[in-house]
């Protein structure tokens, strides 16, 4: 197991490199920072000078070089609108954007994996008709506009609870969130549900699909035959079977409710990194923008490990060795 | 007139009580740009300079028509051509307490050009200026040459303490330690991307605000800022989106505030290349670049119809341009009207310029700067269309427009044949727009730097510099006035509109509308 992880992390190594070509040259070949940034009432010398101050009057490959310097120590570069660090900006809006994906992956779970479970126990019952039928919604409706719609709903109708921002943070073991406050919750509902949305629909499918056919299967027969309660048929022996497909799905996803929170964050007005990115893409904010890429691609990666990992732990089967060779 | 008296007094102590009651009321308003940072000199930047304003003061204040005021200094004016003296207000105390003083001038203009990795920096309004203490409450500005625009520039410049702001970094104000100001409010907390929290400063030298608290929200979304308001979560909104004004009239617990800004919107033409990159002739083959030729950039002018714009794009909410500044600014000119739309004489100058046919163009613009930017690129080359120069529209974001606008072409020079810009005269006065778009291209004398067109004309050039070197207010006036009149008979640009600015508040509150589009907690009061 151990020469598996070192190797994925290599491997890993390779890709973030790859990733920094692509996306160093992808950003950098896009607009003009300096007219974002100069004001309008600044002069020739003036915009010379800001163009030099950013070193955009370097070579793109000397730039590139210089990057990879800096980020060979941790240094993803300055932000251009905000002077600090960009690495330093990204972490500080991290955690608002943790917690919103952790409550929405949590909702998801909670609220999908039953739902799945008694439309698969029960398909030909009208609930789980009409489970099914509000999951395609779920997918089938863009973030954006169902965003909109909660906020029509719940803040401006009825009023329950606030339409925008990020409520009071609680400390709870050394960790500030907005979850350890009432205030916190009542904010956070809303951005959470409508990023869990499209999740909880998938997590429906994907349980209600595997109980299906878990429930056909000859081990459910057998358990059946040697008189195990329903319960534990189903809550020991067929969800440790479906769980492989649901843990992997969602564990991928998480990574999206990262990169889709961008949506979210910008509707509900959450200070997150998606709207940090947002807002560094509308004003070409580039080191930003880079910083931000480089660590959804590492997100990434360390979650497909961790995915890995897992599997190992719920299918004995599964032994982690070299896969590739 | 002893029954008069005494009404007064009791209604004078009414609206004591009144402002009593009303004094522990927090204000929260929902911004649609956030602030970089709360260090006045760090990034010259609308919403920065706006929020800054709360916590600092200026020498030189601009009041909400952007007309100079006293702020801390409490009056100014040249002592010989090349000095300005300021004599500043005293009793003024900065928020912790300490006295403010020529010391506190002095390291402000040292300080302001020279923040580390400002993104945009104050240097642009000190630059060639010094500044002496003459005692506690005098100062003298100094420059080379004789500069009648010192208290405009000056009045750019937020002042910070000596003890507490002038050595520090800018995270020192982000965290607050360095955030002492003399302005009517207090640092309380910036969370980036969250809100900003402020609370009324009680010992401040000029009228008390009546909020004691305010937190400011940047909510960039329009639909979910106007959510917010709906939804009572916040008491004003800045920037209401146009499509949604109507609705919001229509709304009793709603009330809206407009005011014109200092934006024009303006077409900016080619008029330095023989042959233009986006114009063709109707074939499609090489032309001489038409738009050197006056009565060719005539015709476009009087191909619009401003009124349409203003009615259908902007749905009401703008007004008709006819030069660079809308009236009651300085240098404005009285004699300059709304070119009248008049498709039939356009076409009539476009034969007799050679053009009976008219030719191919595109018009380029961004789409996420101004008020609706690319309907009214859209509206403008249907209008053109019409008169027969067929004209493609292409919109981008400001992100990639403007760099290619400014210097997108091989030698740095713009790239685009015909173009949709704004310009928000920052200072107040048309010398803004005077000397960046329409005055000669010019690197060595710093003019002319957001002239895309490259329009050139010595007369148009001298009446500018002379306006420039002139520090009689009245004679400047005038001048300034002849080289709008100059620039606008020459066609050096063509101005659509003024943007109108749209703030909402919940009913009972009002906002005094602002030209320089800032939004101020100040400015909101009970109806």
């Amino acid at each position: 197991m151990t020469v598996f992880v070192i190797r994925r992390l290599l491997q890993a190594l390779l890709v973030v490199f790859l990733m920094s070509l692509i996306v160093f040259f992808g950003v950098n070949v896009v607009g003009d920072p300096v007219y974002m940034l100069v004001s309008p009432d600044a002069d020739q010398a003036d915009i010379a000078a800001a163009i030099q101050r950013l070193g955009l009057d370097r070579p793109i490959w000397e730039q590139y070089l210089l990057f990879l310097k800096g980020a060979a120590q941790g240094d993803l570069g300055d932000s251009f609108i905000f002077g600090e660090p960009a690495l330093q900006l990204i972490l500080q809006h991290m955690p608002a954007t943790m917690e919103l994906a952790f409550t929405a992956l949590f909702l998801s779970i909670a609220i999908g994996i039953p739902l799945g479970l008694y439309a698969g126990l029960y398909p030909d019952n009208p609930i789980s008709k009409g489970i099914m039928a509000t999951s395609i919604l779920g997918f089938s409706l863009p973030t954006f506009w169902v965003g909109l719609m909660l906020i029509m709903l719940f803040a401006v109708e009825l009023g329950w609870v606030p339409a925008t921002g990020r409520g009071d943070l609680g400390s709870f073991l050394g960790i500030r969130s907005s979850l350890f406050t009432l205030d916190g919750l009542s904010h956070i509902f809303l951005p959470a549900l409508n990023l869990a949305l499209l999740k909880i629909s998938l997590a429906i499918r994907l349980t209600r699909a595997g109980v299906r056919e878990a429930m056909g299967q000859d081990y459910v027969k057998y358990a059946r035959a040697k008189g195990l309660s329903t319960r534990r048929i189903i809550f020991v022996h067929v969800m440790k079977n479906i769980m492989i497909p649901v843990v992997t799905v969602m564990g991928l996803e998480f990574g999206s409710l990262i990169g889709f929170s961008v949506v979210t964050e910008t509707i509900f007005a959450w200070p997150g990194m998606g709207k940090l990115l947002i807002d560094a893409i509308l004003q070409l904010d580039r080191p930003v923008v880079v910083a931000y890429l480089m660590i959804m691609v590492l997100f990434f990666v360390l979650i497909n490990l961790i995915v890995d990992i897992l599997y190992s732990i719920l299918d004995p089967r599964v032994r982690l060795q070299d896969q590739g060779s | 007139m002893k029954k008069m008296t005494k009404a007064t007094v009791a209604a004078a102590s009414i609206l004591a009580l009144g402002a009593g009651a009303v004094a522990a009321e927090k204000l929260t308003i929902g911004l649609a740009s956030e602030p970089t940072a709360m260090d006045p000199h760090f990034h010259n930047l609308g919403p920065n300079n706006a929020m800054t304003l709360h916590i600092f003061d200026r020498l030189v204040d601009q009041n909400e028509k952007q007309q100079l005021v006293p702020g801390l200094a409490v009056s100014w004016k040249p002592i010989d051509d090349l000095t300005w003296e300021f004599k500043l207000r005293e009793g003024v105390k900065f928020h912790d307490g300490s006295d403010f003083t020529a010391d506190d001038v002095v390291c402000t203009v040292e300080r302001a050009p020279n923040v580390p990795n400002s993104p945009s920096s104050f240097g642009t309004y000190l630059k060639g200026k010094s500044v002496e203490k003459v005692d506690d409450y005098t100062v003298h500005f100094k420059t080379a040459e004789p500069y009648p625009l010192m208290a405009n520039d000056i009045s750019t410049i937020r002042i910070i303490s000596d003890e507490v702001g002038c050595g520090a970094a800018t995270e020192d104000f982000n965290s607050g330690v360095a955030a002492v100001g003399t302005g009517p409010f207090k640092f309380v907390s910036y969370t980036p991307g969250a809100s900003i929290v402020m609370e009324r400063n009680d010992a401040y030298w000029g009228e008390a605000p009546i909020w004691s608290e305010v937190e400011f929200r940047p909510i960039s979304s329009g639909p979910s800022r106007v959510a917010a308001l709906l939804a009572g979560d916040i008491d004003m909104i800045a920037s209401v989106p146009t499509t949604d004004i109507t609705t919001l009239a229509a709304n009793d617990e709603i009330q809206l505030s407009q005011g014109v800004s200092n934006r024009v919107i303006y077409l900016h033409m080619d008029q330095f290349r023989e042959d233009s990159p986006f114009i063709t002739a109707n074939d499609g083959s090489d032309i001489k670049n038409p738009l050197m030729d006056v009565r060719v950039r005539k015709a476009i002018s009087m191909a619009i119809s401003r009124d349409a714009i203003v009615d259908r794009v902007m749905e009401g909410v703008a007004l008709p341009a006819g030069q660079l500044l809308p009236e009651g600014f300085f240098g404005v000119s009285d004699n300059l009207e709304v070119v009248a739309y008049d498709p039939d004489g356009a076409k009539a100058l476009l034969a007799e310029a050679g053009y009976p046919d008219g030719f191919q163009m595109t018009i380029h613009g961004p789409n996420d700067r101004y008020i609706n930017d690319a309907k009214i690129a859209e509206a403008v080359a249907q209008m053109l269309t019409r008169v027969g120069i067929r004209t493609a529209v292409e919109t981008m974001p400001r992100s990639v427009y403007f760099g290619r606008a400014s210097r997108g072409a091989e030698g740095d020079l713009p790239e685009f044949s015909f173009i949709l810009v704004g310009w928000g005269a920052g200072s107040g006065e048309a010398s803004s727009p005077l000397k960046s778009l329409i005055h000669t291209f010019d690197t060595d004398k710093g003019f002319g730097s957001a002239n895309r067109g490259r329009y050139s004309n010595a007369e148009t050039d001298a009446l500018i510099e002379e306006a420039l070197r002139t520090v009689d207010d009245a004679k400047r006036q005038e001048l300034l006035a002849a080289a709008t009149e100059s620039a606008i008979e020459n066609v050096a640009i063509i101005p659509t509109h003024f943007q109108v600015n749209t703030w909402a508040a919940r009913k009972g509150l009002r906002y005094t509308p602002r030209t320089d589009e800032y939004t101020l907690a100040i400015g909101v009061t009970k109806d």
